[in-house]
């Protein structure tokens, strides 16, 4: 599966169009996490622990978004967007969007 | 006396923030200013959607850099203050800029890794993930950068994906 940001796949052509396809997962932190995010909120500093959990988050998102893609029978998505929200107090949810095609 | 210690805690909370927190920022800052010296000239950035080439390039990766920084106490205490009578909130920008730098620096490198002569198309996008209310309001951001590597060659996009 080819994923890109740009709207074509370089030396290849589009031969379909297969609509847009996305992936989504809503992540919580846990309590552990949060301690050690409590201290980090006194000295400041990089959160370890939220940024590992964003990126398994997009990692999930990806493959879902390539699981649905999969299945539509494309073989790349372009025009790849990331989104992030938080929907309620320490959850996030993390949104990947795309166009799948066929390229030859 | 439970008043004596709220102020107490409020009172080392804000000298370790600012001791450590000023402290962390600089090496932060350091290491940021080293890193992209090593890596700016041989994995340029760019915005523009098509790879500035006569032709097209064999082969493209997706690659993304992220990272959640929180501020620390002394500056949220400051932060709070400034909300009042308005203004530039200087301790958050170093905060997002901080962020921002070490977003991008983490998807060059990925690109490095694979061995991309440039980043097309990269998108920057900002988040905070938690929100609270008053003192106890987690002040973070995370920065997420994304963009499409250029690869000069099938194989290492082969190499990449295998891997």
């Amino acid at each position: 599966m080819i994923k890109t940001t740009l709207e074509y796949v370089p030396g290849m052509t589009v031969v379909r169009h297969l609509g847009i396809v996305q992936g989504s997962t809503v992540r919580a932190k846990h309590i552990g996490r949060d301690i050690m995010a409590g201290l980090k909120n006194i000295v400041g500093g990089e959160l370890g622990g939220y940024t590992e959990l964003l990126s398994q988050a997009r990692d999930e998102a990806l493959s879902r978004m390539e699981m649905q893609a999969d299945a539509m029978g494309a073989n790349a998505v372009l025009n790849v967007r990331f989104s992030t929200s938080s929907v309620a107090q320490g959850a996030a949810e993390i949104l990947v969007y795309g166009t799948a095609v066929n390229v030859e | 006396m439970s008043i004596l210690w709220t102020i107490l805690i409020l009172l080392s909370s804000l000298v370790v923030g600012y001791g450590i927190g000023r402290f962390l920022e600089g090496r932060h800052f350091d290491s940021l200013r080293e890193r992209e010296n090593g890596f700016g000239q041989r994995v340029p950035l760019l915005n523009i959607e098509r790879p500035p080439m006569a032709e097209p390039p064999p082969a493209t990766e997706l690659v993304l850099g992220s990272v959640v920084i929180s501020i620390d106490y002394f500056k949220r205490f400051l932060a709070t203050i400034r909300l009042l009578v308005g203004g530039h909130l200087g301790s958050y920008e170093t905060l997002v800029e901080r962020a921002r730098r070490e977003a991008l620096l983490r998807m060059r490198e990925q690109a490095a890794a694979l061995g991309a002569t440039m980043v097309v198309n990269v998108r920057l996008e900002t988040a905070s993930i938690s929100k609270g209310i008053g003192q106890n309001a987690v002040g973070s951001v995370e920065v997420l950068a994304y963009g499409t590597a250029v690869l000069p060659s099938p194989s290492s996009a082969f190499n990449a994906e295998t891997t």
